[in-house]
């Protein structure tokens, strides 16, 4: 609705301009003019009864939306199976319950945010208030009064006097603090040298991770990829996480001729290695293997290593090569551990160095 | 009676009438013609792999060599088996047009299911290799997709994802979506582990383990999965989400205030 739809008796006389707020004039003391306020204006429901009655009722109507799509919240929650799916367009098939408790949770705030909203800019006044700024320092007898009162205070405490109590005073109040330094003892047992060991050591089969049998050398082909855990780790035990974030371990086998790197081919079985699965960088399991190229790649910062190079950091920003896993045959013919990671697997320590 | 006939110098009549002549051999013939499953099983197979043979020397034989020995375009194929075939042929792969580039890409293939059998049966006479798996070994049936879906976050999540979106790998090369993939091509790519994906042979990840995992993938990256959450925005995790809220859910609540604040409510419009 614009200006001309407002009948010329409707609109307001001419207002008082200087209403609101102290305004000065410009003079020798005070070079610049204060222009106070501009002139209000007022809103069509300020002036036409029936528009405000017709912002009233949308108001309204959009607080009584909000209570019937939270009704209607309350009776999806109930009715709705949990494992009921729909078909809805461009999103897909969803969880029919999640789509109508996000709608009509949706629908119940949203219509409370907008009914305020138009309530504020078409019904509530609108008329602007200027606030005088005050001074920041306090009256000077004020401030003589609470000096005043400070010395009076220290004086019948007699705090300079009686030393004694104010040097324990001291010292209990910085000792307090202490107990809270000696509670973060209680974050954990210390580490000890569990960084620098894992679930490996002579004579463990490497378990595969899919079928949980011992692996045998003919079961890992030139170009694959398998994952191992150390003999005797369950994943009922209830510590099986924690170990197998060190014990974690990758089987690849290689083509003799294509291992670069003296150790690790001495290390390594008919071509089968074995290399721990923990990034030295910050410790995300890496095993983005590209098999022609015998990279493997970590999916958080992009640290790449050759595994027919001894593992060698080739990009990104690991620091140390990964840690390979000594292994050989048992007698029965399983692949088995020759003992555990020379150095301590994952991300460096400030120990290690 | 008369109604055709009246039409019978129409000048679409003798196409109509030739048409339909056509059609009527065309179905005598398939009717009486005589079963091509009679000849003997060992002639066919032979024959087959002289087609495939004659096949391969067409479109292989450039880069893989006269004999399969590979070349400097192209690795050897003795040993591939028939299901490294079916996989780099059905998906379009094989024939690749250069060797150059980050990987081979996957395109329409050219070739027919028939052409493609000949092709692996004459690769599979050059040495022994992983067949070509049946239906029941990566169908539905008695699949665990719990078990699959462990197994694939165990195995193939670190390249294709959590749910077989794919992902990047090094210098180009990356790991491809896995929806709509044939579910016989999965199977044959953790047999045979094309380019740079590693193999998962039977011995390690066995034949079960392999269907569990095709209907994991079934369950959550088709197009018949169900998404509770609504959206899943490509699932290649928080990513997309926060990229999504930050831009569009923000932005669409600065859109808001802006709207809101540069209507003025004033009768009197400036």
């Amino acid at each position: 609705m614009s200006s001309q739809d407002i009948p010329e008796e409707n609109l307001p006389a001419e207002q008082d301009h200087h209403a609101h707020g102290a305004v000065s004039v410009a003079d020798e003391k005070n070079p610049f003019a204060d222009p106070g306020l501009p002139p209000h204006e007022h809103r069509i429901q300020d002036i036409d009864e029936r528009a405000a009655k017709r912002s009233e009722r949308v108001v309204a109507m959009l607080f009584t939306v909000s209570m019937l799509a939270t009704v209607g919240f309350i009776a999806s929650y109930v009715t709705i199976p949990k494992d009921k799916a729909i078909f809805v367009f461009p999103i897909g098939h969803i969880s029919a319950l999640n789509f109508a408790l996000g709608l009509t949770l949706g629908a119940a705030l949203f219509c409370i945010g907008a009914g305020a909203v138009h309530w504020a800019r078409t019904l509530m006044s609108d008329v602007e208030v200027a606030d005088e700024r005050h001074a920041i320092a306090a009256e000077p007898e004020v401030k003589a009064k609470v000096l005043a009162d400070f010395k009076q205070g220290a004086k019948e405490s007699a705090i300079g006097r009686r030393k004694l109590i104010r040097n324990t005073m001291f010292g209990a109040l910085t000792l307090v603090p202490l107990s809270g330094v000696v509670l973060l003892r209680d974050l954990g047992p210390l580490p000890g040298t569990s960084l620098r060991h894992t679930a490996w050591s002579k004579g463990k089969l490497l378990v595969n991770m899919n079928t949980n049998e011992p692996l045998r050398p003919s079961d890992v082909a030139v170009g694959s990829l398998t994952f191992a855990k150390p003999e005797g780790v369950e994943e009922s035990q209830e510590d099986f996480q924690n170990v197998m974030a060190k014990a974690a371990l990758m089987i690849i086998r290689l083509q003799p001729d294509n291992i670069k790197d003296k150790r690790e081919l001495e290390w390594s079985h008919e071509g089968i290695v074995a290399y721990s699965k923990i990034c030295t960088h910050v410790g995300c399991p890496i095993s983005l293997y590209e098999q022609q190229t015998h990279h493997v790649l970590c999916p958080c910062h992009q640290s790449t290593f050759d595994l027919s190079d001894g593992a060698r950091v080739i990009f990104g920003p690991a620091g140390h090569a990964l840690p390979q896993l000594r292994i050989g045959v048992s007698e029965e013919g399983y692949l088995q551990a020759l003992g555990d990671f020379e150095e301590p697997v994952g991300p460096a320590f400030w120990e290690r160095g | 009676m008369k109604k055709l006939s009246a039409r019978r110098r129409h000048p679409l009549a003798a196409v109509v009438v030739l048409l339909l002549a056509l059609a009527c051999t065309g179905g005598l013939y398939a009717a009486f013609a005589p079963a091509s499953k009679a000849q003997a099983d060992e002639t066919s197979q032979s024959l087959t792999i002289e087609e495939g043979k004659k096949l391969y020397a067409v479109g292989c034989a450039s880069c893989h060599g006269k004999g399969g020995q590979g070349s400097s375009d192209g690795p050897s194929l003795v040993g591939v088996g028939a299901a490294a075939v079916d996989f780099q042929v059905g998906t379009g792969r094989m024939p690749a047009a250069t060797s150059q580039g980050p990987q081979v890409v996957k395109k329409k293939n050219i070739y027919t299911q028939a052409q493609i059998d000949q092709l692996a049966a004459f690769i599979a006479s050059l040495g022994a290799g992983p067949a070509v798996p049946t239906k029941d070994l990566y169908g539905p049936d008695g699949a665990d997709i719990a078990a699959g879906g462990e197994l694939f976050r165990t195995n193939c999540a670190q390249c294709h994802n959590f749910v077989g979106s794919g992902g990047a790998l090094t210098k180009g090369k990356f790991a491809p979506d896995l929806q709509g993939v044939d579910p016989k091509h999965i199977y044959e790519a953790m047999q045979t582990g094309p380019q740079n994906m590693p193999s998962f042979p039977d011995t390690t990840l066995s034949e079960k383990n392999k269907k569990d995992i095709i209907a994991y993938l079934d369950s959550v990256n088709s197009s018949k999965t169900v998404n509770p959450g609504g959206l899943n925005l490509g699932g290649i995790g928080p990513v997309s989400e926060g990229l999504f809220a930050w831009i569009f859910g923000l932005g669409a609540l600065i859109a808001v205030a802006v709207w809101v604040a540069a209507r003025t409510a004033k009768a009197k419009k400036s």
